[in-house]
Parts: structure tokens; sequence; C-alpha cells
């Protein structure tokens, strides 16, 4: 029981060769008034049948609704060879990868992968993996004023249309260690961040500029500009990307004339199933200027004694248990087995294939947004073109409209009054290749119905 | 010994490709609303290799590697305990896989229940009062936990309070913790039975003490055993105490940290409760908190009103320090730590300790037996001891490192080595209670053959390994020439 496979005999055997009387023994050093007296709020065991059966039970009570939520978490095809290969125990029962030797599969693979990463966002180095999406912009903007020798300031400009819980893990990161994240103001008919609105920053001294493409709202914003804006003014530039989109859509490495300082991202498009938020991974990139500030895991190739390549971690002597507190961040693990799911994933997609579920998955929103706004009361918020995803505007209070649909087995997107309360009653909606017209067009009916009956009470 | 693998890259045929398991193509009409200033030209170089060839070549990376459900891994402070396939399996459930982090709880019952359920066990297992499950690793939890103190300190006004005490054996964690905390750190010694110097303590405690910073059993493998005292002197000096849960796996079930005066407390869940370490991640660090942190916890956490489960907010804990993740941080990790604590249940919760430490001691005593010194040999092991191999590396010339190379050639994990650094030579060895007696006593058989090698035949074990896919590799050259991407050109 519990895992545990000793034997009366073993554990006889084993105190003999200790000296002691009884396991309780081994406990002698510790206080007796600490001992634990009771665990009576933990429940008696279960077996694995019983388990299976409480867990099938939990999995159906939640239910397979129909979604159209987005908003950082995307519902994209896994290829079956996935996750096939990434639950093997070698994989998966693997320790971090401090024993080269013994870890050489996992560290090819996070060389693999970052060799991918590099490429799809244009580039020059990754490292092996942060959290999520959130945890690495947080990471990337305590880089950035690390790499920054130039600003004193330690300010970053933070557009509204920056996913607003990656906002909020940022304030909390890097709350105690003086940044400060200044807001800027987006364009309420467009939906984006005009490089005009910052003129007002000329002339200070700013460390970094986020930028998100797509934005939060699924419109592309005009990073050439906010690009060179930046540079022109000597703060440097955080790029926050969907690594499908990136398929499709001009990479960091490219924008402006000299390309983002940083990219990041949520790593989950990549063959990682939604799972109610995590276990997810973030990416990280930059320019081989900026390696030895960059937070986390970095894999390098090198020779062993014998002159054979090999791999291995490498610039160590910037993570926390060579510098300890001076470390540049206290991250100690990376995400590695959504690594490897995310790497078996591109291989398995390519170029052409993530291009495919890029065009697929826009092609699915624009035919989303095309039928919903057919409802009447319905129209999409922004001008411009948007990608992924888009913001519908109705005529009445977002909640009850979506309580509706959920009870007709259908989650019809974010409600962003609470985040966006100056948009009124809008709607994040996002559709993906997972989607069919036979599906979009069950929720425009639904949709339909719903208003109809709310206008009629 | 197993070949090496090329490179995925080297397997790349222009033109092939797994189409399968591609959409179909929408054609270029789909995209014609994008403006072609912001669209890429160049495709990025990703492989083009069929799916059987990705297969392969994936796999084989795979069996270039250790892992628990291969060989034994007594790897100290680090708990590579086995992990149970119900757990993966049932997390794994196709509804919760598909669930979306912002879908309405209405449609999240049954995974808000285990997330509930397992808030509710850790607090009764820690003694806390309070749980957050959102932090996604030790050092994210870490993160939590001192980020919480200076919430807790700053909440009341008391805003000099910016230095973490901890002991100068810590995980290289903690301080690094409490710089990204905005706090100063102060180490302090250890006396020669591994517990801290309460003179000291004594003498580092003031007015600007946010905290210390303790992990009990230590990492020096013994149980801080004036931990009564240490709790006192923090506390009278106004500061609060953080529990590193590294080395939770020796007391569970026995002792619990909020029982020994800890304020706040993060757990690996990775280690104690047996969720994989995935080749270095995901893991949980989910933290707890005594009452005078309750207010300050990372959201979201879980509540429940009458039977419905729902997420608390900033709305219900408006002092939070906030977000740690985009949304609920690991949930997969997260229930796959209740799907093992319920299998447990509270019978097994106790035996964990209990065989851990068992296991600890027992394979302790017999390396003594075999020659080998401890580096406390005075104390009880916890669930870890050390071993010094200073008398090796001075007598033979063959230092601990090359004891961790050669058991790879045996079929074992290394052992942690030069980890605490205070003990010269040491090997951090802990073998978890999932272990059988036969297993470790192999172990031992493969040390005193390597014991025996360092004796007659020296170089066999200063130059090992010999079987692994790859020697001893050039880390310096690794760092000084920076190979972090593939390049055609640089093919070797």
């Amino acid at each position: 029981m519990a895992f545990i496979p000793h034997t009366e005999a073993d554990v006889a055997a084993m105190l003999a060769a200790i000296g002691a009387a009884g396991i309780e023994n081994l406990f002698d050093e510790i206080p007796p008034d600490l001992r634990v007296k009771s665990l009576a709020g933990v429940p008696p065991e279960l077996n694995e049948m019983e388990i299976g059966r409480l867990m099938t039970e939990r999995a159906r009570t939640d239910g397979a609704p129909l979604s159209f939520i987005g908003a950082g978490a995307y519902e994209h095809h896994i290829p079956a060879a996935v996750w096939a290969i990434t639950t093997r125990g070698e994989f998966y029962s693997a320790y971090t990868p401090y024993q080269a030797e013994a870890s050489q599969g996992t560290l090819q693979l996070i060389y693999e992968f970052q060799t991918m990463i590099a490429r799809l966002t244009g580039m020059e180095v990754a490292n092996a993996s942060m959290y999520d999406g959130a945890s690495a912009t947080a990471e990337a903007a305590l880089m950035a004023v690390r790499a920054n020798r130039k600003s004193k300031s330690a300010r970053i400009l933070v557009p509204s249309t920056l996913h607003p819980h990656y906002r909020r893990v940022a304030l909390t990161t890097a709350a105690n260690q003086g940044l400060k994240f200044e807001d800027l103001p987006y364009c309420t008919a467009e939906g984006i961040t005009p490089a005009a609105s910052l003129a007002r920053y000329d002339g200070q001294d700013i460390t970094a500029l986020v930028i998100q493409q797509p934005n939060f709202f699924g419109r592309l914003e005009d990073v050439d500009a906010l690009t060179d804006w930046a540079h022109a003014r000597g703060a440097l530039v955080i790029a926050v990307v969907n690594p499908t989109a990136l398929a499709l859509l001009k990479p960091p490495g490219q924008w402006g004339s000299r390309g983002a300082d940083i990219a990041v991202g949520e790593g989950q498009p990549l063959g990682v199933p939604l799972c109610s938020g995590g276990p997810y991974f973030g990416f990280m990139t930059t320019r081989m200027e900026h390696v030895r500030q960059m937070p986390g895991r970095i894999v390098g190739r090198t020779l062993d004694v014998a002159g054979h390549p090999g791999f291995t971690l490498t610039l160590q002597a910037r993570e926390q248990h060579i510098r300890r507190a001076k470390a540049t961040s206290n991250i100690c693990t990376n995400q590695g087995l959504l690594v490897t799911a995310a790497t078996i994933y591109m291989s398995l997609m390519g170029a052409q294939g993530l291009a495919r579920t890029a065009a697929a998955a826009h092609a699915r929103t624009r035919e989303l947004v095309a039928g919903l706004t057919r409802v009447p009361g319905v129209h999409l918020a922004f001008s411009g073109s948007y990608f992924h995803e888009a913001v519908l505007q109705l005529d009445r209070p977002v909640a009850p409209v979506l309580k509706s649909l959920s009870n007709r087995g259908i989650l019809g997107g974010l409600d962003l009054s609470g985040y966006f309360p100056e948009l009124g009653n809008a709607l994040l909606v996002c559709a993906t290749e997972t989607k069919t017209s036979a599906d979009i067009d069950r929720y425009r009916a639904c949709l339909s119905e719903v208003i109809q009956a709310a206008r009629a009470a | 010994m197993p070949m090496p693998e090329k490179l995925i890259f080297e397997y790349s045929h222009a033109g092939r490709g797994a189409s399968d398991q591609w959409p179909r193509d929408p054609g270029p009409a789909a995209l014609a609303d994008l403006p072609a200033k912001l669209r890429r030209v160049r495709p990025p170089e990703l492989p083009e290799v069929g799916e059987l060839e990705t297969v392969r070549h994936f796999t084989r990376l795979s069996q270039l590697n250790f892992s628990i459900d291969t060989h034994f891994y007594p790897l100290g402070s680090c708990t590579m305990k086995y992990n149970p396939k119900a757990c993966n399996q049932y997390a794994m459930l196709p509804e919760f896989l598909a669930r979306h982090p912002l879908a309405p709880e209405t449609h999240g019952q049954g995974l808000l229940a285990c997330l509930y359920e397992l808030q509710e066990m850790l607090k009764e297992v820690t003694g806390m009062q309070s749980v957050a499950l959102n932090p996604m690793a030790g050092a994210h939890g870490e993160f939590a936990g001192v980020a919480m103190i200076r919430a807790y300190h700053r909440a009341r006004g008391d805003l000099k309070r910016n230095e973490i005490i901890v002991p100068e054996a810590a995980h290289g964690t903690n301080p690094a913790t409490a710089t990204m905390c905005g706090c100063a750190v102060r180490e302090i010694p250890v006396d020669a039975q591994g517990d801290v110097e309460l003179t000291a303590l004594a003498a580092a405690v003031g007015p600007n003490t946010a905290g210390i910073m303790l992990t009990n059993p230590s990492t020096l493998g013994v149980f801080e055993r004036h931990i009564g005292e240490v709790a006192r002197i923090v506390h009278q000096a106004g500061g609060l105490l953080y529990y590193d849960g590294a080395n939770l796996n020796a007391i569970l079930g026995k002792v619990r940290p909020g029982d020994m005066g800890f304020d706040v407390i993060h757990m690996n869940l990775h280690k104690t409760f047996s969720t994989p370490h995935g080749g270095g991640g995901p893991g949980a660090g989910a933290v707890g908190v005594g009452a005078r942190l309750a207010p300050f916890v990372p959201i979201p956490l879980v509540g429940k009103d009458g039977e419905r489960y729902r997420w608390l907010t900033e709305a219900d804990l408006p002092q939070s320090i906030g977000r740690l993740s985009a949304f609920m941080g690991n949930t997969g990790v997260l229930l796959r730590a209740y799907i093992y604590m319920r299998m447990l249940g509270r019978e097994g919760m106790q035996r964990v300790g209990e065989y851990a430490t068992l296991n600890a001691n027992y394979l302790l005593a017999r390396l003594q037996a075999a020659g080998f010194a401890a580096a406390y040999p005075q104390r009880r092991a916890s669930h870890e001891f050390i071993v010094t191999l200073k008398r090796q590396a001075r007598e033979l010339n063959v230092t601990a490192m090359d004891f961790a190379k050669r058991l790879l050639d045996y079929g074992f994990h290394a052992p942690t080595t030069y980890f605490p650094l205070l003990v010269p030579e040491c090997l951090l060895i802990e073998p978890t209670e999932t272990e059988s007696k036969d297993v470790l006593d192999a172990f031992v058989s493969a040390m005193s053959q390597i014991q025996k090698e360092a004796e007659q035949e020296p170089a066999r074990v200063t130059s090992a390994p010999h079987t692994m896919p790859v020697r001893r590799l050039d880390d310096v050259r690794a760092a000084r020439q920076l190979d972090l991407t593939w390049k055609p050109t640089a093919q070797s």
C-alpha cells in the first residue's frame, strides 16, 4: 500500500541492520510534543478502481460543451503521436537533466526545441522554457531592466491591449523589484495601440515597450511603427506573440528596422491540451548579445572527452544554484514535459502544417464573426483586421446571454465587461480549426434564439 | 551503449510532412484580409518529416534518458519516488483535458471539487489554515511565500523589514527568491551537529527581519531539533517563519510544519505528492499559510458556497499578492497530486514518512558497514543523508563526482553531488519509500564495487561513465563557444 513494496520480513531485516527496535525509533530526534496526533481531515484510502470511478464521474460532471473561448488558451487538434510519446516513462518520469550523460534524450530534445522556437520567432536564441506565457512576460520585463544598461528608470510601457492577466502577473512578479509598469491607452474604435499615442513619452527614459501581437482583442498592432518608436528612444521591445499565428505573421525578429529584443509567449497552442489552464509553458527568445541576462535553463551543444558531440545545460553561472542571491531569477525548473509535447508537435506540423492550422483557425473565426454579426443586435466592436479571435458588441449585457448559451451546451466566449468596462457589452470570441461550419451555425442559431427570447421578455 | 541519435532537422526533406495530422487548407482567400506588411515572408525552417520518422526519433531520444520508470534515482532533496500510472491516466480524462480555463464554474464543478479537496487535504497534512494551489514550481511557491511575508509587514505599516535569514546550507532558490522579492539575504551558520546556531540566529534577528527560510529536516539530512527555539527567537523579533517544503516527504504524517511554528510553507507536489518531474517540470508549488498570512494568498483559490464550488478572486481576497499565472497554475499536475493523495488516504500518508525514513536509515547503515563515512554519524538520518568521500578524494584521488559518474555505468542515477557545499566531496542520498530493499542492496553492492575499483583501478572510475551515450562533456567549451540552436553550417 501507498506504493511501498516492503514485506514484514524486509522491515525486520532493515531494522536489524539499523539497530532500531521499530520504525518509531527512527523519529526519536523529533520532540514528542510536535508529533502528529491525527490526520482525520484526510479521507481513507481508495484503491485504483475506486479512484478511477470517482474521477470519471467528476470528469463527466464537467461535460464537453462546444467552446468558443480563446483569450490566451486555444483548442487545437493535437496529433495522437504527441502525447503517446510524451507520456513515455523515459520522458515523463525523468528528472531535470543535471546529470548530462544520463539525460541526453531530454537535452537533445530541448536543443531541438530552442532551435525551432528561435526560427519561429525569428530570434537568435531561446531558453528551455518558462512556467507560462504570463510569467515569461513578467520575466522578460525583469530581463529588460538588466539588459538595457542605458536606461535607469525601470519604466516598462504596457499597452492596455495586453492580456489583462499577463499584466497582473507582471505586477505580482516585479512589484518588489522597483519596476514601474505604465498602462498605454488604446484606441476604442480600432482596438489597437496607435504609435502616435506614445508621443507623450518622447524625451523620457523608458526601459522597454511591451507589444502583444495579435493583441488581447485579436487585433493586429502596427508592430513595425511601435518597434521603431521604442528603439529610437533607447527602449527595448518585448514582443508577446502567439506561436501558431507566427506561421503567417511577421516574426518579432523582423519587426521594424531592428527587430524585437525579447520575444515571449504562451506555448500552449503547440500541442498542449487546455486542461483548465495548465500545465502550459512559456517560451522566451532574445538576441545573442542579451543571452547572459536571460533567465531559466539553456541547453548547449558541446563535445565529450572523446570529441563526440553531446548536449548539456549551459550558462549555469546565471542560475540560482550557483549564483544564489545574485541569480537572474529564482526559477530553477522549466516546463520540460510540455516542451517535449511542443517539440514533437512542431516536428509533425512543420511550417506548412502550422501555417494551415493558423489559416484554418483564422478562416473559422471569420466565418464565426460573419455568422454571429448576422444576428440582430450583434456587431463587430473594432474596425480593421483581426487574427484568431475578435471582439463583438451586443445590444444587452453579455453575462446573461452567456449563461443561457451555456445552458444549451455552448460556451460563447469571454465577457469583457469586467476587464474593459469602457467597451460596454463586449464579448471576445474565438474559433479554431477544430470548429466546423455546423458548430458555428449552431452557435449562431442559439445566440439568435437567446437574444430574441431576451427581447420578447 | 545506446547509439546517439541525429537531430530531427537532419531527417528533414523538402516536401515531406505528416499531412494527415494537418487541417485542410482553407485556401489563400482565407487570408486575404491580412495586411501584407504584417505577414511573414519566409516560412519558419521547421523540420519536414513524416509521422513514423518523428515517432522513431523521439522514441530513440527517450531511450537515451534515465527515468524513474527505468532506473533508481537516489537524488537527495529531489524525492524521486514512483509516479503511479493511475494519477496520469485519470488526470488525462478527455473532459479534464478539453476544459477551457475560462469556462464557467457550472462546467467545472468536478474539477473544482478535486481542487477544493486537495486544498483541504494539504491543510490537514501541513497544519496550515489556508492553501493556494497556483504556484507552478517550488521556486514559484517560495516567491509567493516571501511576497506574502513582505505584504504582511507592509500591511502593518512595518516598512523596514526587508531582511531574510537563511542557513548557510539552504537551497540556492532561497536567497534567489529573497532577492526577487526585494529583500537582502543574511546567512547564518549551522553547528557541527547540523542544527542552526541559536546564538548566531539571536544576533541576526532584529527590527529589519522579515523572516527566516528553513528546510526541516535540513538539507544536511537531519531534523532541526531546536525548531521550537528558532520559532520563538524569530517570532519575538517580529519576523515570520518560512518552511521550504523540499524535504516534506521526511515528515509526512509524522510532524506538521504548522505545529512547528511555521507561518508559511511551500510544498513541492512533484516531490512529496508524486507528480512526475517530466524531465524538468511541470512542477507545482502549492503554498500553505497560517492565519496571519491568509489574507495575502495568491489568487485564484477554490471556495465552496453550500454545495457549489467557485473561484475566489480579488473580490474575495482584496489583500492578495495577486496572480502568479495566466490561469490556475499547473492544474493537470494538481489533479495528479489529488489522485495520489486520495489513493494513499490518511493511513498511506503516515506510511510515507515512516518508510522514506526507514529506507534512508537502512541505506546509511549498510553504506557505513561497507566503509563509507557519514557526514553526521551521530545523527539519525531523515529521509536522506550525506556520505562524504573526502578520504577517497585525498587518498585515492577519486572524487564524489567520479563515484557519481561511475554509478551511471552500474545502472543507478547519481545521488546529488556537491550539495550542500559545506560538506566536502558529498553525496546527498535519498532513496524514497517506493524503493524495495532489493534495490537498496544492489545500490550498496555497486558502491562497494566502485570503492574496490577506486583502490585497484582508479582510472576506471575517474574516466567514467563508459556505457552512456556520451562520455563526460566539456562544460567550459559549452559556455565559451555557445551553440544553442542548430545551424546547418555548424553541423559536426
